[in-house]
């Protein structure tokens, strides 16, 4: 995997480094779980086995996986993300991924289908003539990145509450998955699915949404960290079954909600 | 803990046992959330520089936020026990206030002479004291701030009272940078004078 490049003064270069996209495989990552852990035992972890990393690790999982029910109950369906007017929007506007630009993938717009599957009575697949017929709104919001940085973008696109009423989704359902073109893949709980500005976005400051933001389909979920807004979305999945993501299996947290 | 025969053995306490379990919690707290903090600071410095690799926690920025997040809760359940029974046991009022000025000046100047003495552990000067309340505040800014940048959106009328996302996390940082000050000095001053250590430990 690609090293990232500085695409913004003042955007780090260095985070979705190479070794971060595989779990603990760097000897040095997993000294510092294990030293961390003979000084946390005591604190949190009275009890386990907790000498070596896997354990420290599997514990923070844990841990991790109680400040997901603690954020979906915090989590307000009709509590809104800030807007800011145009003269806010940050430009330009980062392009982050672990690949670099140059690499990002390049979707036909002509022969794209948007596959629907799942917990849905309507599985069939939209091209993107049908899914920009769908009713559109703007949003203006800040995007906070888990590396900490945030900038404030403009992006157009359909309800995805509205999407899912219209393809007949199961709304009790737990998740909806998002698999994207170059197999990045990511999901979210069904109240963040429902809520009012989570979007399926098609144009990015009122242009066709570019290949570096996600052409042709990227959702915007202002309520949850950047990572979890999916670009060169094709497959949108309702389930019951936790299908994790990409950087969620690598043990960032899965809800990271705003 | 204390039987009346073992109160008139041994000299008085001076930090009671929640005292003693909170702050050792509250420093092993502390120091998990800055070394985690500084990893999870390195993924986008705000500032010029980042912190060594070898002194932060978590190896790489997932397993910053996992030890970040995972440590928040013990530092605020127990910073919690520790501001509640201060100040309804009294012992915030007794032994941190009044800080007056003009022993705050003769102390500071101690100090700088290199003077100043506690010699009675039970008695904190002006300077421990404004010391000890500027941290336990510091502490609070810390909790306050990080919430703010932990849910921008679920507690915004926080984030907005620290001017936004982005300044809070400047308040972050130099609430951090103000306690990791702290602690140096701290440190120090308890080896300087290990009686006051040995009374953090076994309470007398
Ligand atoms: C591991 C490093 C630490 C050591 C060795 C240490 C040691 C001590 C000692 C010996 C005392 C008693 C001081 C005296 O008698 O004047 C004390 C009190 C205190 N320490 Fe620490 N400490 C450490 C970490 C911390 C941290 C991280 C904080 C806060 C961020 C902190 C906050 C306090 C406060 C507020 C008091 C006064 C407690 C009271 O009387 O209620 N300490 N510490």
């Amino acid at each position: 995997m690609a090293r990232i490049r500085k695409a913004v003064p003042g955007v780090d270069p260095k985070l979705l480094v190479k070794d971060a996209a595989k779990l603990l495989p760097d000897p040095a990552r997993r000294a510092f779980l294990r030293g961390g852990m003979s000084l946390g035992a005591l604190a949190f972890l009275a009890g386990c086995d907790i000498v070596d990393g896997p354990s420290a690790e599997s514990a923070l999982s844990k841990i991790s996986f109680f400040n997901d029910r603690v954020q979906a109950w915090i989590f307000g369906l009709n509590r809104l993300a800030p807007t800011y007017p145009e003269s806010a929007i940050t430009r330009p506007f980062p392009f982050n991924a672990y690949y670099t630009e140059d690499e990002a993938p390049e979707v036909e717009g002509d022969t794209y289908k948007l596959k629907v599957g799942g917990l849905v009575q309507e599985k069939k697949s939209w091209p993107l003539s049908e899914l920009y017929a769908l009713p559109q709104e703007k949003q203006i919001t800040r995007h906070v990145c888990v590396e900490g940085w945030s900038a404030i973008g403009s992006w157009t696109g359909a309800r995805l509450s509205d999407f899912l009423q219209r393809i007949g989704a199961d709304t009790k359902a737990k998740y909806v998955n998002f698999i994207c073109a170059e197999g990045y893949s990511t999901s979210i709980d069904m109240p963040t699915a429902l809520h009012p500005q989570t979007q399926m976005t098609f144009r990015f400051a009122d242009e066709i949404l570019p290949r570096a933001y996600g052409y042709p389909m990227k959702i915007r979920i202002p309520t949850k960290l950047g990572f979890k807004n999916p670009k060169y979305v094709t497959e949108m999945y309702v389930t019951n079954d936790y299908p994790g993501g990409y950087w969620e299996d690598q043990g960032y947290n899965w809800f990271s909600g705003l | 803990m204390t039987s009346a025969v073992a109160a008139n053995r041994k000299p008085k306490v001076i930090h009671p046992l929640w005292v003693r379990i909170t702050h050792w919690l509250n420093a092993l707290a502390m120091i998990v959330m800055i070394g985690s903090g500084w990893q999870i600071y390195n993924a986008s410095p705000i500032f010029g520089f980042t912190f060594p690799r070898s002194i932060t926690l978590g190896g790489w920025l997932a397993g910053g936020i996992m030890w970040h997040f995972a440590a928040m809760w013990l530092l605020v359940v127990n910073g919690l026990v520790y501001l509640t029974l201060g100040i309804i046991s009294g012992r915030f009022r007794r032994k941190l206030f009044p800080i007056r000025t003009h022993e705050l000046a003769r102390d500071i100047g101690d100090a700088l002479r290199f003077r100043l003495t506690h010699d009675d552990l039970s008695v904190y000067n002006a300077v421990q004291r404004l010391l000890y309340l500027g941290v336990i505040l510091a502490g609070v800014v810390i909790v306050l701030s990080g919430l703010s940048i932990w849910k921008p959106i679920q507690l915004q009328e926080l984030t907005a009272l620290f001017g936004g996302y982005e300044s809070a996390r400047v308040v972050h940082f130099l609430a951090m940078a103000a306690i990791a000050g702290f602690l140096a000095v701290h440190v120090l001053l308890a080896l300087i004078v290990p009686k006051s250590l040995r009374a953090m430990i076994t309470g007398r």
